[in-house]
């Protein structure tokens, strides 16, 4: 069997870690092939080699069996092998075709009608479905990683890099993703998919290397292994997916809000005569769409966002156009959606960031000046509590950190504030197993303690295995509120779409 | 919000060194391409600035200014703001100051509070307008500070001729007293009569308390924390707006320090028509520095002096004075690209210790 790429024992340092250790990666023509790694375990460092990104210290690669030297990504191109980011990297106000030529003019005049007639062929042929006349801003984010992956045919890549490719993606398009990998692998091209999540791993790829903290761990036939075994040869030891939790023990309401009213950022009302209440000791989530208000809700009882009409009390506190300060001394923690844009200061030190919050006052400082000694000592427990793994401890920068140790460091920073509220929006999202089943064994934990915990969740899973109670959205108001057992997913499901739970029944 | 301090500070330290050779060695090759000897230039340069007590008074008190004006630019720029309206707070600071000088008499002490008050009010009276303004109505600080310097511009073309006019020239005010300057007797006798005064002192004041400010108060932690991601900031609970108003207003006043020690200390008059160029040579002080106080304290004293030796370079050879500028400049490109260096120097770090570790495996 002959492979379209091998990388040989590649290792790969960065100041204080190692990102890869003697790895080595070996895909085969036409296959699906998947790399599967916890968040940090190297497997972006790896593709980022092959990408001509970073360079290896050690270890060769091969394309047909030929040795090479990828200096950037643009000797990638040239061999054939195309990469459809994380982050698109699309023009928003240019059609598609001008953003798939974009870089590949060829000449002086642009010839939109040629390559325009190209790209609806290549379409067809992949089963793709994109006009390419269509303006990026104004398609979905599923058609524009299709334009991403028409970009790389265009170019004639044959080997085809997949980051994390789900992870922005509602299920429909999941679904309709997996079968243009299919489609792809069937008209030649080799794909490598580089992921966390198993069941995509199961549906759609052919072999899979795991990685674990910068080292090769196996290579496996998909078919005959189990979700569990990858599970565990991932992260290193058996894993749980179902929560370990008792009844909730619910005490007095926390939360209440009363026919809130929110504009989103369009000036149109983005959360309509909401109310809900959550009490100490029960985990709410608020399951959905995306985009049908959860974010505005949020940021309304964080205070993040005006509040048009309505109120939010928090234990008894009037908070509706509170500040937010207040609103996190009266005890309101906040996991935030976005955790690099508003979570954390990427610039700064993790002994920083886990103060943030708090610094203003003792024990993080008195009469305005800092105790830094106070500061690293607390940042301290927080990151030996909440096993955040990084390079320099406490002085790194928390932009050097995994996802999944950003995330726990957050995670950290908002329990250890014994939050009476805990709003908790999309907290695993891009994360791996590993970092899942932690960070939900201790938002339950801290819903044990007796406090109150809002969750939000676009994955149902996540939300049927965390909630004690789950309020539906849609369209910005709410569809109705079911206890967790009883209840199921298709009934959830339902009323997502707007169908109310009688009309569900 | 730092690094481990000692790292980042030695990493920039290590940036700008290799700008500042750079930029001489640039500055050579220019001296060299006119047909002088770069090695006799930079010897009259150096010597200008630092040949006997009363040059280096000179070089200090031309430091003086610069430190102030990059401490100003550097404290805004901790917060994610760009003053360029040095120069505005500048003239107003130093407008106020020479008011004070010349119609204010109290007992010296009392009086220097007094005068060094009135520069700290007008500046920040120039900083805290375009702060307000991006603030309240997210007009840009590179804007508005822009007009705040035309505005300052302007308002000296009127106000010197028409309250403070000096006993000869139209164009420049009356020169202030000693005793009612930030010179002093002692100071210029020390310095055999060089244009050294209070005024290096308030701007050595100004670095430790800025230093301090920035690494050990709540006050600089919001202000770095709003500078470094204001969406986290404001999530944080940290009042971003407030933030940017503080903040400006902290730079104008450091920025009226000083045109405190332009006008009322180094020339002790003022002259319209001038929008002072240490307004903007301190953007080159703040970025050579790193925008750390320490940082900004060697820098100025650098450009401090290449500004008071490049004359006597001038006399002393046929190097042109404005040589000494385009060696500024050239540093200014090599400090900015100083994401080359850090490369660089990360790559010889590396390397030394990939040595370091092999020797130990053996």
């Amino acid at each position: 069997m002959s492979y379209v790429i091998e990388m040989l024992n590649i290792r790969k340092e960065f100041p204080g870690i190692v990102a890869n250790d003697d790895v080595t990666l070996q895909v085969r023509e036409r296959e699906i092939h998947a790399i599967l790694g916890e968040n940090g375990a190297g497997k972006s460092t790896l593709m980022s080699i092959l990408f001509g990104l970073y360079h290896a210290d050690r270890g060769t690669i091969k394309v047909r069996g030929e040795e090479v030297h990828i200096h950037n990504p643009n000797d990638a191109n040239d061999l054939g092998i195309g990469m459809v980011h994380q982050h698109f990297q699309l023009v928003q106000n240019f059609t598609v075709t001008e953003n798939i030529i974009l870089g590949k003019e060829g000449g002086f005049f642009l010839d939109r009608k040629s390559a325009s007639k190209r790209i609806a062929a290549l379409s067809a042929q992949y089963g793709l479905n994109i006009d390419p006349d269509m303006v990026i801003e104004d398609i979905t984010v599923g058609m524009q990683q299709r334009v991403e992956i028409l970009k790389m045919l265009y170019r004639d890549a044959n080997i085809l890099i997949f980051d994390e490719p789900t992870a922005v993606l509602t299920p429909q398009e999941i679904e309709d993703l997996m079968q243009i990998m299919r489609n792809l692998s069937k008209e030649g091209k080799s794909i490598i998919l580089i992921t966390h999540k198993l069941a995509e791993i199961k549906e759609v790829a052919d072999r899979c290397t795991v990685i674990r903290r910068g080292k090769l761990v196996g290579v496996v036939d998909v078919a005959d292994t189990s979700v569990a075994t990858m599970a565990s040869m991932m992260v290193g030891r058996p894993v749980s997916f179902k929560v370990d939790k008792k009844p909730a023990q619910r005490g007095r309401v926390i939360l209440e809000v009363r026919d809130l009213n929110v504009l989103n950022n369009k000036r149109l009302l983005g959360v309509k005569q909401f109310s809900l209440s959550v009490k100490a000791g029960e985990i709410v989530g608020i399951a959905g769409v995306d985009g049908n208000g959860q974010s505005e809700l949020i940021e309304a009882i964080t205070g993040l966002r005006p509040i048009e009409s309505g109120s939010v009390i928090v234990d008894g506190n009037e908070i509706t156009h509170a500040d937010i300060r207040r609103r996190n001394e009266i005890g309101i923690g906040h996991i935030p959606e976005d955790r690099q844009k508003r979570g954390l200061v990427m610039s700064s030190r993790l002994s920083d960031n886990v103060a943030i919050k708090e610094y203003y006052h003792r024990p993080f400082s008195k009469r305005g000046i800092l105790d830094a000694a106070y500061l690293d000592e607390y940042a301290q427990s927080v990151v030996d509590r909440f096993d955040v793994r990084s390079g320099e401890g406490i002085h790194s920068l928390a932009g050097k950190l995994s996802g999944g140790n950003q995330q726990k460091l957050i995670v950290g920073r908002e329990i250890t504030g014994s939050s009476e509220l805990l709003i908790a929006v999309q907290p695993t999202r891009g994360l791996d197993v590993g970092a899942i089943e932690y960070i939900h064994s201790q938002l339950v934990a801290h819903r044990d303690k007796g406090y109150a915990v809002l969750l939000v969740s676009f994955e149902l899973d996540e939300i049927f295995n965390l909630s004690d109670r789950i309020a539906v959205m849609f369209g910005g108001q709410l569809v109705d509120v079911v206890k967790t057992d009883q209840t199921n997913e298709d009934e959830v499901g339902l009323m997502m779409a707007g169908i109310s739970k009688k009309e569900a029944r | 919000m730092k690094k481990r301090p000692r790292t980042t500070e030695s990493h920039a330290f290590l940036v700008a060194v290799s700008a500042v050779i750079l930029g001489l060695i640039g500055g050579a090759v220019l001296m060299a391409s006119i047909g002088s000897n770069p090695f006799l230039g930079f010897y009259y340069l150096f010597r200008g600035g630092l040949m006997n007590i009363e040059r280096i008074g000179n070089t200090l008190a031309t430091a003086t200014t610069l430190m102030l004006v990059g401490l100003s630019v550097a404290f805004a720029f901790k917060t994610g703001l760009f003053n360029i309206g040095a120069s505005g707070q500048m003239l107003i600071g130093g407008l106020c100051a020479t008011l004070v000088a010349h119609k204010v008499f109290l007992p010296r002490p009392l009086f220097l509070v007094v005068l060094i008050g009135s520069a700290l009010i007008g500046g920040a009276l120039w900083g805290v307008i375009p702060g307000f303004l991006k603030a309240r109505f997210n007009v840009h600080e590179v804007v508005a500070t822009i007009m705040m310097n035309w505005i300052a511009y302007w308002s000296i073309y009127y106000f010197v001729p028409a309250y403070l006019k000096g006993p000869s020239l139209e164009t420049e005010s009356a020169s202030i007293a000693v005793s009612q300057s930030l010179r002093s007797p002692w100071l210029t006798k020390l310095f055999n009569g060089s244009y050294i005064n209070y005024g290096f002192f308030i701007a050595i004041v100004a670095v430790v308390l800025i230093r301090f400010v920035l690494d050990k108060t709540t006050l600089g932690f919001g202000l770095k924390a709003v500078g470094s991601n204001r969406f986290c900031a404001e999530y944080a609970g940290i009042k971003v707006n407030r933030n940017v108003i503080i903040s400006m207003m902290i730079a104008g006043s450091l920025a009226g320090l000083a045109g405190l020690s332009f006008y009322t200390g180094y020339s002790r008059n003022m002259q319209i028509g001038v929008l002072p160029a240490q307004g903007f040579d301190g953007i080159a002080v703040a970025l050579l520095g790193a925008s750390n106080p320490l940082g900004v304290f060697f820098s100025s004293l650098f450009f401090g002096i290449l500004q008071s030796g490049k004359g006597f370079m001038n006399a002393m050879t046929s190097v042109p004075p404005e040589i000494a500028d385009s060696i500024i400049a050239v540093i200014i490109y090599f400090t900015a690209t100083s994401v080359l260096f850090q490369r660089l120097w990360d790559r010889l770090f590396k390397y030394r210790r990939s040595r370091r570790s092999g020797e130990k495996e053996e």
